[in-house]
């Protein structure tokens, strides 16, 4: 094993301290696993950083969502480089690992790029960007730049590294003109426009987002060097996508939930017909059983059972389309459509401070983006655009009341904040008392409710009010409600 | 042993067509030396079932494949006495309580078979996520400890231990205990750059420009919120169709024509044509 042969002294610990970060950060990381991974150590090559980085991968991290906090964690563990190896006009780094930096000139570091010099780096970054990102000298490109830019004197003698004056200095989106110009050339088009433009356009966004990356990365390396790993890796170590708040999302995250959609629901829907079996079995089949037992010269050996009836309630949604709280509503519209099959049936209503029906926008085969985006076109929803819940339950119960009957279950998706108007509280009693069951999915954490003009405490005495912060919340919920 | 190195794994690997990445070649490397079973999961057609193909071909393996559906059960997996010869036995002979279970009645199935095989062994355990939940737990003994008790005949050890691959899909979440146990190799859709080289691999005959050009389409149709993102082997198929039609450049008009080839759903269709700006018959 590792301490027996002597030097692996300081890389044992280096694992079992990598260990712990892991699952400080979440990830759960058992011992056996651990003991797995301190297992492969002995067989690869460990100078081989990208080996290294994947042999801890296959034996530590098993979800997919994982996978971005632990390469940020490995890199800060086991940095590609350390400080002081390589100058700022070098594009490659030296290979050894350099015992004693010498200390950074702050001198240099600070002085205000000369615009020749300017140039020329832009020109070296055009050329990088479009070509292959994992070419050993993009990286080694990003770590000097950062180098060069990326240190911001603090008060005293102080200093800290940031990616903002690198991505600034070197500013890469507006070389992407140039580099689409290039581009086509290349291929021998002379104009913009059309199918090539568009195939440049995304290979060099996604090279400038690999870029900044990597400027991240390296930041976070120089700052984990000046004031130690475990300072920086706790706010290193974003959480996985389906444990982000609904109301904090960035429209990074909504985009990749909406991509999550249809594989979470095909999840949930398998999850469901699981259950569905495993609960009661039906009664015997006395027919098939003694069919089957033909076989076995009369022996009944193995018994056949009915197949239970599944239970599939109506739904009718009534959702809080408000700009608040709408990144939540749109996406548990789209995951209960996108189950429409564990359903009889979905009607779906919109509301800020009048209601109107939006289930046609969600018709099978839609696209996603489209109906979210026609939701807040064409649906009827706004009058003074302030929410109004109080309003709402009584043009609901007026216009659309038969929508709810004794078979169907009413789920009603908002903040419970109605900006001070009156709750009417026993019309949305009437209609649960009608529903078979009525829930109430409340984005908000918990110790918010009741604050500021909130009634959530108020509806949750008539409708049981279910916190549902994050996708995970939400999972659980809907699994409960099928 | 089964590598001796994860570039052992690339180059072998590269001669029977399946190109490995750093990730792919280490973990199928780690899977050969720490003698654990290799879990790959991901999309569909990101060649999953392939790299166990691939594997088997690469060091002369015998294959043996278990294929996971709803309600596959001990019997299919493991084995199965052969009720029908045994009740024919006793029918016969009435003093041959004591003999009815032993080897000739033994019907042997997928899991036996790998761990009593003699010879090299790749053992491929497919989409096992559409198995119900008690089959990960008929893994788990074969999976550690390469054993199998079977009540009658007692603890089989396997003499020589099988190369074990698991694929899934995840369209459910594997259970912990079995994560635990294997290694875990996510296979993803591939960079253009790579991308480019399997069309290569797999089509030759296709100019390689032509294939750069399919690549980076393909990845910005990945791009795009779409409900089912083209395959490694969509994007194969495309380059064949392309061939087929004997056509050697991709503009706009060609690409609306087949794409068909590669997205599968009228909505994603309409969405890709609309944000490349593609005619569409």
């Amino acid at each position: 094993m590792i301490e027996q042969d002597g030097k692996g002294g300081p890389l044992l610990d280096r694992h079992v301290a990598f260990v712990h970060a892991l699952r400080e950060a979440g990830l759960p990381v058992s011992l056996a696993e651990g003991l797995d991974a301190a297992k492969a150590l002995t067989v690869i090559d460990l100078a081989e950083r990208e080996t290294l980085r994947e042999a801890y991968a296959a034996t530590l991290v098993k979800r997919l969502q994982h996978r971005p906090g632990f390469d940020a964690l490995f890199d800060l563990w086991f940095p590609p480089v350390i400080s002081g190896g390589y100058g700022t006009a070098g594009p490659a780094p030296a290979g050894g690992r350099a015992e004693h930096p010498p200390p950074p000139e702050p001198s240099e570091a600070s002085a205000p790029p000369d615009p020749s010099e300017l140039a020329e780096l832009r020109e070296r970054l055009a050329d990088l960007l479009m070509g292959d990102p994992d070419d050993p000298a993009f990286r080694a490109f990003a770590r000097s730049m950062v180098e060069r830019f990326g240190k911001i004197q603090a008060a005293g003698n102080r200093q800290s590294w940031f990616s903002f004056p690198v991505l600034r200095a070197l500013s890469p989106q507006t070389l992407i003109a140039r580099m689409l110009d290039r581009l086509l050339a290349e291929q021998g088009r002379a104009e913009r426009g059309g199918l090539p433009e568009k195939l440049a356009r995304h290979q060099i966004s996604r090279n400038i987002r690999k870029f900044e990356e990597a400027v991240a990365s390296d930041v976070r390396r120089r700052i984990a060097e000046e004031s130690g790993i475990e300072r920086i890796a706790k706010a290193t170590v974003a959480p996985p996508i389906d444990r982000v708040d609904f109301l904090r999302m960035t429209k990074d995250e909504l985009a990749r939930l909406r991509r999550e959609v249809y594989p979470l629901a095909r999840r949930l829907a398998t999850r469901l017909t699981v259950k569905q079996k495993r609960g009661h079995r039906g009664r015997l089949d006395f027919r098939r059983t003694v069919r089957a037992s033909l076989s076995t010269g009369g022996v009944p050996l193995t018994t056949h059972l009915r197949p239970r009836r599944p239970h599939k309630p109506e739904l009718v949604i009534l959702c809080d389309a408000s700009d608040s709280v709408a990144a939540f509503s749109h996406f548990t519209l789209l995951l209960t459509f996108a189950l429409r099959e564990q359903f009889t049936k979905v009607r779906a209503f919109a509301f800020v401070d009048i209601v109107d029906e939006i289930t046609t926008l969600f018709h099978p085969g839609a696209d996603v983006l489209d109906a979210v985006l026609r939701l807040t076109k064409e649906a009827d929803i706004t009058r003074f655009g302030r929410t109004n819940y109080g309003h709402v339950f009584t043009t609901f119960a007026e216009r659309y009341g038969d929508a709810i009957g004794p078979r169907t279950s009413l789920l009603v998706l908002g903040d419970a904040r109605s900006n001070y108007q009156p709750p009417a509280l026993e019309t949305l009693g009437r209609l649960a008392a009608e529903a078979r069951h009525a829930y109430w999915l409340n984005p908000e954490p918990r110790p918010q409710w009741d604050t500021g003009d909130s009634v959530a405490t108020s509806y949750a005495g008539i409708v049981p009010m279910h916190e549902c912060r994050n996708v995970t919340q939400l999972a659980t919920f809907i699994e409960d409600l099928a | 042993m089964w590598f001796a190195s994860p570039d052992e794994v690339r180059g072998r690997l590269a001669a029977v067509d399946y190109l490995a990445d750093d990730g792919i070649a280490t973990s199928v490397f780690l899977a050969g030396a720490l003698g654990k079973p290799l879990l790959t999961e991901g999309p569909a057609g990101v060649g999953k079932t392939q790299l166990a193909k691939a594997i088997a071909q690469a060091t002369g393996a015998r294959l043996i494949r278990l294929q996971c559906y709803e309600g596959l059960d001990e019997a299919r997996a493991l084995y199965e006495w052969n009720y029908k010869k045994q009740l024919l036995r006793i029918q016969a002979d009435d003093e041959a309580w004591e003999d009815i279970f032993s080897e000739e009645f033994l019907l042997e199935r997928p899991l036996l078979k790998a761990i009593r095989s003699d010879e090299p062994t790749v053992l491929l355990i497919d989409e096992t996520d559409k198995a119900d939940v008690e089959v990960e737990g008929l893994l788990l003994e074969i999976l550690s400890d390469y054993q199998v008790t079977i009540p009658e005949l007692g603890t089989i050890t396997a003499t020589r231990r099988p190369y074990v691959v698991l694929t899934s899909n995840a369209t459910r979440e594997l259970s912990e205990a079995l994560k635990r146990r294997c290694l875990y190799l996510h296979l993803g859709y591939p960079t253009p750059e790579r991308e480019r080289d399997i069309v290569l691999t797999q089509v030759p005959e296709l100019p390689g420009q032509v294939a750069e050009r399919l690549a980076r389409t393909v990845a910005t149709l990945r791009g795009l919120e779409l409900k089912k993102s083209p395959s490694i082997a969509e994007t194969v198929d495309w380059a064949r169709t392309l061939l087929a039609l004997g056509r050697t450049d991709l503009d706009e008009g060609m690409l609306g024509e087949t794409l068909g080839v590669v997205l599968k759903h009228n909505s994603d269709q309409i969405r890709a044509a609309k944000e490349l700006g593609l005619s569409r018959p």
